[in-house]
């Protein structure tokens, strides 16, 4: 299984996917391979397990809070290799979304390597850019990772080309100018920043940020390839457990398979 | 009697200095950009309107009229001799960026990015503060040109550095205490960071520091090369020669840059910053990020910084709300590798000592930060003797501190007011 074999699957069933995202260790290590194992039956196609990390710039309180508590209860990096591990082995795709630091600690390529060993599929990197990320190239391609940056609104036409031109497996669109966390309605600029993106790459595009409702799922599934979730799941977990996370994925699930697939471009 | 004489804040910024990272802003393997794609496109603007700025005469003119108008600039060299004689007799220099309006050095950075935002047609800024010095100085530079102002603090400085809240706010600025982390400065970095993400179109995050993604370091650099390139010939003109020893206190590293810089072709001055040891390194409270931290990226940049096995930015500790960094400029971490500056820890008491040193000896209170530098000072002094010249930037004054070090010295004590303490606790050497 890779990601592109994730988007196939969904493409022949007539629909988008849906990507959810839980942090690994929260609030245990056991804890979130059982919240993070209800979000793959509950209809998720493809895993982000979080590594939690001290300096979240670029999320909100939500999965802020989610992350101190993982780190609080002791959770370790090599923790996430467990969990993708033991996702992977209970039929889930995963991939891993983390900040660079605590890759570059642990060693790029034995980071990459022991990644693809415990059956991870690529890693989502929200603060590293292709411009600096030669080494990150180096060992995604050496251990069959793909390699998912972000674009943003605020990213210029050239940026785009460039950014796509080093993604594997899917583009991560951030759908907003801002940090993670569930909002009211889908911004305005989410279907712009697709229609942007599309010209420069056949990669299914992704769209993250605030999505919180099967309604906004079928929403954005209207336009973009994945419907990405983040906050929502980790306040779902935090309210209702396993079951909360659960009946959350059912309701996105049937979101996305409302929507059908985006028009073509 | 020109006291420092020919040197234009302007130049720092209109001249290369020979020591330029490469054009995505690396400084050897450090610096760069290890930032969301979101912020790409506000750096690239930052980067085009310095790059422009720098070569307009209107820009450069207006920033060296305000720093002469209204900093105070230059500012002057004090000699210390009653300090030099608790130095092992060495003569020590002081550069006066305590002096300056406002209180610190942050003001030279300030103006510089304050009249950028302008040009960019920006109306809102904001910036972090640790002890409230970059946060004072960026709410006066707001009032005075119109900008709407927001500056994030961590709740433990905004205790310790109260009367710096007051200030900012008298000055019109909206204080945001961060309950996040250490709710020190790294977590008001942080959310600086995200109310950037969020607000860029209309917002410049004004960065108090050579640390963040470029073109923060080299541009913060440029606007405090003024320092050093003043002192450098306030000290030619007074001594005759080259200082030996540049000494400065390293946060995130800018006034230590600022006066570093233009001595840096200097073989024989030894460049030497100090960096807060806190409780004692052993104690593993502090925050020495050069002398005991390891590579890694943090807030934008590739640096040292103090982090665990896995990673995780460790929280660093200091008696300075300024110094209470875990990271550090990239710049440093390659004068530091190259072997061109050292980096040396000075902890809390030897800080606070200093501090009380310079006040009684000289009359001048420095900010705690700024008494790290004179306390390596002083160390070096003994260990080099009557015939060594010591070159120290005073980065800011101590009125903030007041408090702090009426508390550490017990010359307040608890339910007494300030007028019946007891004066002698200083001179008996005594924390009560
Ligand atoms: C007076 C003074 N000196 C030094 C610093 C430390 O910053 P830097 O290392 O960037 O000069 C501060 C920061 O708040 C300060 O207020």
């Amino acid at each position: 299984m890779t990601v592109s074999d994730v988007f196939t699957r969904c493409a022949a069933q007539g629909r988008g996917a849906l990507v959810g995202y839980l942090p690994a260790g929260f609030p245990t290590v056991d804890g979130s391979v059982d919240l993070i194992s209800a979000m793959v039956d509950g209809g998720c196609d493809l895993v982000e397990v979080g590594i939690p990390y001290s300096d979240p710039v670029m999320d909100g309180p939500t999965i802020q809070a989610a992350a101190e508590t993982a780190l609080r209860a002791g959770v370790r990096l090599r923790d996430v290799f467990t969990v993708v591990e033991r996702v992977a082995a209970a039929g889930g795709s995963a991939v891993v979304m983390t900040y660079y630091n605590p890759v570059l600690r642990y060693g790029v390529d034995a980071f990459a390597r022991d990644l693809a060993a415990a059956g991870g599929l690529g890693v989502i990197t929200p603060d590293l850019i292709p411009d600096e990320a030669d080494e990150w190239l180096a060992a995604s391609t050496a251990h069959g990772l793909d390699r998912i940056f972000l674009v943003a609104p605020s990213s210029t036409e050239e940026r785009i080309a460039s950014t796509v031109a080093a993604c594997t497996g899917f583009v991560y669109a951030t759908s907003i100018m801002g940090v993670t966390g569930a909002r009211d309605s889908v911004a305005d600029v989410a279907p712009e920043i697709v229609a942007r993106t599309r010209p420069h790459t056949r990669l299914p595009i992704g769209v993250g940020l605030g999505v919180r409702s099967g309604e906004q799922a079928a929403q954005v599934a209207s336009f973009a390839d994945a419907v990405i979730v983040g906050s929502a799941f980790v306040s779902a977990a935090t309210d209702r457990g396993t079951d909360g996370v659960h009946d959350l994925a059912a309701e996105l699930a049937d979101g996305v398979r409302r929507a059908g697939v985006p028009a073509p471009a | 009697m020109a006291s420092s004489t020919g040197v234009k804040p302007s130049d720092g910024v209109a001249n290369r200095s020979g020591h330029e990272p490469d054009e995505r802003g690396h400084f050897g393997r450090y610096g760069g950009r290890f930032v969301p794609e979101a912020l790409v496109a506000a750096l690239d603007e930052l980067a085009a309107a310095y790059e422009k700025a720098r070569h307009d005469d209107e820009f450069l003119g207006e920033l060296d009229r305000l720093h002469r108008d209204y900093t105070g600039r230059p500012s002057p060299l004090t000699d210390a001799p009653k300090l030099g004689e608790h130095a092992g007799g060495a003569r020590i220099l002081l550069k006066r960026e305590d002096l300056n309006h406002t209180g610190s050095h942050k003001i030279n950075n300030v103006l510089g990015q304050a009249l950028l935002t302008k040009r960019m047609g920006k109306k809102r800024v904001i910036a972090e503060t640790g002890a409230g010095q970059h946060g004072v100085a960026t709410a006066t530079a707001c009032a005075l040109l119109d900008l709407e102002c927001v500056v994030y603090m961590g709740e433990v400085d905004t205790a310790r550095q109260a009367l710096n809240v007051a200030r900012m706010r008298l000055l019109g600025a909206t204080v945001i205490p961060v309950r996040t982390g250490s709710r020190t400065l790294k977590d008001a970095i942080n959310e600086a960071l995200r109310d950037w993400v969020t607000n860029v179109d209309s917002t410049h995050y004004l960065l108090g520091t050579v640390a963040g993604p470029h073109p923060f370091p080299v541009m913060v650099r440029d606007f405090h090369r003024v320092i050093g390139m003043e002192a450098r010939e306030q000290v030619l003109e007074r001594t005759g020669r080259l200082p030996d020893v540049v000494a400065a206190c390293v946060g995130g590293g800018s006034n230590a840059i600022g006066i570093f810089h233009a001595f840096i072709d200097d073989p024989s001055v030894r460049l030497i910053g100090f960096e807060p040891g806190g409780d004692g390194i052993e104690t593993g409270r502090h925050g020495a990020t050069l002398a005991e931290g390891s590579p890694g990226a943090l807030h934008g940049a590739m640096s040292y910084l103090l982090q665990d096995e896995d990673g995780q930015t460790s929280e660093s500790y200091s008696i300075s709300a300024g110094l209470d960094y875990p990271g550090v400029g990239p710049e440093h971490a390659l004068l530091k590798d190259i072997g061109r500056a050292e980096y040396q820890p000075v902890t809390d008491a030897e800080a606070m000592e200093a501090f009380a040193l310079l006040s009684r000896t000289e009359g001048i209170i420095p900010a705690i930060e700024s008494a790290h530098a004179v306390a390596g000072a002083v160390r070096l002094g003994r260990e080099l003797g009557p015939d060594a010249t010591i070159l120290v930037n005073v980065s800011g004054r101590g009125d903030k501190d007041v408090d702090t070090a009426a508390k550490w010295f017990g010359m307040i004590a608890e339910g007494e007011s300030a007028e019946d303490a007891d004066g002698t606790a200083i001179a008996d050497g005594g924390r009560a």
